[in-house]
């Protein structure tokens, strides 16, 4: 299965490029050009990673970090950052961002970074699943649970 | 020259560096000149009229007890004098009209008569009796003038004409100085006979020697020529003539001021003996009874001149302290005033540092994805791929774009550093955002970080941006120099009382001796063949001075890298004055 990303950006030609390339690395690509689109997005489908630019209108990057790990806390989140400062990066990590990059960005490095932070997730749900099925085995009546 | 210049305000050479309209408020020397003029014209004027005032009041009663003691003495001595010589001639009188002529012209009841004079008074040396004719008829005594005829002596015609006489100090006859005494009687039958004495002056010296009392004092007698009748002090001998004018007649006793032949300050006192040709006279040198006076004045003005010199002294230590005061406070004013202008300048400066780069930045990124894209399609797409001009035309338009970021980066830095945000800082948290944000890295090459911060470090005030940044650029540099599997040990401790220490010690390569003078120089890096400006350790170091701390390092070839800094506890306000320039 492709990894499902989500970049989020406001600028929409660095959005249209960047997802061209990134579709070219065979990932399955959605983009949003907006905090508060993107946010609806996530809340309505899976995505494993999602690019997200710092600074963006409306609401910004640091804000919707903190939406997403509500909502989906197993989504995996890299910054974007233009402004390259540590303080913008310690804020992110403190917050649960996987890393964070700066613009103009290596497409290599988002690759590899995109790929490891799909590679946590996955375990994340690989060790969810795996207690999950220690579960039912221990106790069968726990499928009949909600999640 | 040296004290004097130690001495010397620090206002005095003030000069207004950022004069300009509303920022220069005073002139201090001219502050200070008008605080002395103003206080001291206040304290010494007054102290000066009064001194003057007292000292002249003291003067005149010193002058006016003077003259008030030399005119008691002269009444004193005077009456003593008068008494002398009137009983004296009361004396003669008495003897005179006790006695007939017949008994006064036996010599031998004369010569009685002389005894007697002698015993209870002394110094008579002769008797004699003259008859209206003016021939002595009888005469006793130490010289034999029996026949003599006084007739045409003008004393005979004085005692004729006022029936007593008393003369001056004469030689007469005997040519030994004396003073004649005659009464005249006035016989029932219309003639008269005159008795005659003459009298020794030793008495009379001698009774003025007792009366004198000052040991400077000069009191004698003169007849009306101004002739010395008894001996004096400073005029010599009797019957020599004073330099000195004769005073004007008058009943009472005068007291006048003069000067001498010295031309020194004299106190006169004189005063006519009724019925006598004597006038007696005190001379007393002003200087001397002054003297005490003298003393004290002299006392007087050391404390006059004392007093003033103090309140001059504290007048000026005041004045200088104050105006010192003013002027440093106008001084931190001035300061403060500057220091807001730049700070304003440079947070403007920085914030259209920060603008610029920020919006360069994103067209940089969009020129990045879509080279990036072209050189995805044409390493994808096998009609390109075989064309390495192409390709490397993309790729040297991707390291240009790379080139501007950089710059771009560099920018927002500068623009950061700009900003001074000082606050509380809580030390191991900013280590361990900092390891977090640098994990990633380090757990991808298998570096292990150990972080121990020591309890005893309290919460302190510094700029939270720089020493975070220095924290990322020495845990940046200890990976870097690490091979994987590498081990970075980050441990804070406090120091002393005012600083804490921080210490990133790797077990990397270490760097050469011959570089470790060098590594905190600008451009300089050893990291050959990998990227990097060779700025990273040169910014660090200017980082750890603006928040007032020092950097060092320790190195050993092929074990590792010790990096020490220093972090003051409080930043010095020149610090922060520093890190804004």
């Amino acid at each position: 299965m492709k990894t499902r990303v989500l970049l989020v950006d406001d600028e929409e030609q660095f959005v249209q490029a960047l997802s061209e390339r990134l579709a070219l690395r065979d990932y399955d690509i959605t983009t949003s050009l907006s905090g508060d689109d993107a946010l609806k997005k996530i809340k309505r489908y899976n995505y494993d990673v999602v690019i997200l630019d710092v600074a963006m209108p409306g609401i910004d990057g640091i804000y919707a970090l903190r939406e997403i790990k509500k909502m989906k806390p197993l989504t995996e989140v890299i910054m974007l950052t233009g402004q390259g400062t540590v303080e913008t990066a310690i804020e992110g990590m403190k917050l649960g961002a996987f890393d964070f990059l700066m613009k103009p960005c290596n497409t290599e490095d988002l690759d590899t970074k995109i790929k490891k932070a799909q590679a946590r997730k996955a375990e994340h749900e690989e060790r969810i699943r795996a207690a999950k099925v220690s579960d039912i085995i221990s106790s069968p009546r726990s499928v009949l649970k909600d999640d | 020259m040296r004290i004097l210049k130690k001495l010397k305000p620090t206002f005095w050479d003030h000069e207004d560096i950022a004069t300009g309209p509303y920022k220069h408020h005073f002139n201090f020397r001219r502050i200070w000149k008008r605080a002395i003029l103003a206080t001291a014209t206040v304290a010494l004027v007054p102290l000066i009229i009064w001194a003057v005032a007292g000292y002249k009041l003291n003067l005149d009663t010193i002058e006016s007890e003077l003259v008030l003691r030399t005119s008691q003495l002269m009444s004193n001595s005077w009456r003593s004098v008068s008494l002398f010589l009137s009983e004296r001639r009361s004396v003669l009188d008495f003897i005179a009209h006790d006695n007939n002529f017949e008994t006064l012209n036996d010599p031998s009841r004369l010569a009685a008569m002389l005894d007697n004079l002698n015993k209870r008074f002394g110094g008579f040396t002769d008797l004699g009796v003259i008859d209206s004719k003016g021939i002595q008829r009888t005469h006793v005594g130490s010289h034999q003038l029996k026949g003599l005829d006084y007739n045409n002596q003008p004393w005979f015609r004085e005692v004729l004409k006022r029936g007593v006489y008393i003369s001056e100090l004469v030689l007469g006859f005997r040519n030994e100085p004396h003073l004649d005494f005659a009464v005249k009687r006035n016989l029932p039958d219309g003639s008269f006979f005159v008795l005659r004495a003459a009298l020794k002056p030793r008495q009379l010296n001698e009774l003025i020697v007792q009366l004198e009392v000052g040991e400077k004092e000069d009191l004698f007698i003169i007849n009306r020529e101004g002739v010395l009748q008894t001996p004096s002090r400073y005029y010599g001998p009797v019957l020599r003539k004073i330099p000195m004018a004769v005073p004007e007649y008058s009943s009472k006793e005068r007291v006048l001021e003069s000067k001498n032949d010295q031309n020194e300050q004299i106190v006169i006192g004189c005063a006519y003996i009724p019925e006598t040709p004597f006038i007696l006279m005190i001379v007393n040198q002003k200087g001397d009874l002054i003297q005490p006076w003298y003393k004290t004045r002299w006392a007087f003005t050391f404390i006059l001149a004392t007093s003033i010199l103090l309140i001059l002294l504290v007048t000026l230590g005041v004045a200088t302290h104050l105006v010192d005061q003013i002027h440093d406070a106008d001084q931190e004013r001035v300061d403060t005033l500057h220091q807001v202008e730049y700070a304003n300048k440079m947070v403007s400066l920085g914030r259209l540092a920060s603008g610029v780069a920020h919006e360069i930045n994103n067209p940089l990124a969009i020129i990045n994805e879509k080279v990036g894209h072209i050189r995805d399609i044409f390493t994808m797409t096998e009609t390109y791929a075989k064309d390495p001009k192409l390709i490397s035309l993309v790729e040297s338009v991707l390291s240009t774009v790379h080139r501007c970021g950089t710059v771009t980066k560099r920018l927002l830095n500068f623009a950061r550093h700009l900003n001074v945000s000082i606050q509380t800082i809580n030390l191991s948290e900013i280590i361990n955002e900092v390891k977090s944000v640098l994990a990633k890295e380090a757990e991808f090459r298998c570096i292990t970080v150990g972080v121990a911060v020591s309890d005893n470090i309290p919460p302190f005030e510094s700029d939270r941006g720089k020493l975070e940044q220095i924290f990322f650029n020495l845990f940046n540099n200890a990976i870097g120099a690490m091979n994987d599997g590498g081990h970075l040990e980050i441990r804070a401790k406090r120091e002393d009382l005012d600083f804490i220490s921080v210490t990133f010690s790797d077990n990397g390569r270490g760097i050469p001796e011959s570089d470790l003078k060098h590594i905190f120089k600008p451009f300089f890096y050893s990291k050959t063949g990998e990227s990097g400006t060779g700025l990273g350790l040169s910014v660090t170091y200017a980082l750890v001075q603006e928040i007032g701390g020092t950097i060092s390092v320790q190195s050993q070839l092929g074990k590792g890298t010790c990096f020490n800094i220093r972090i003051p506890l409080k930043m010095a306000e020149k610090n922060q004055k520093d890190s804004l320039t």
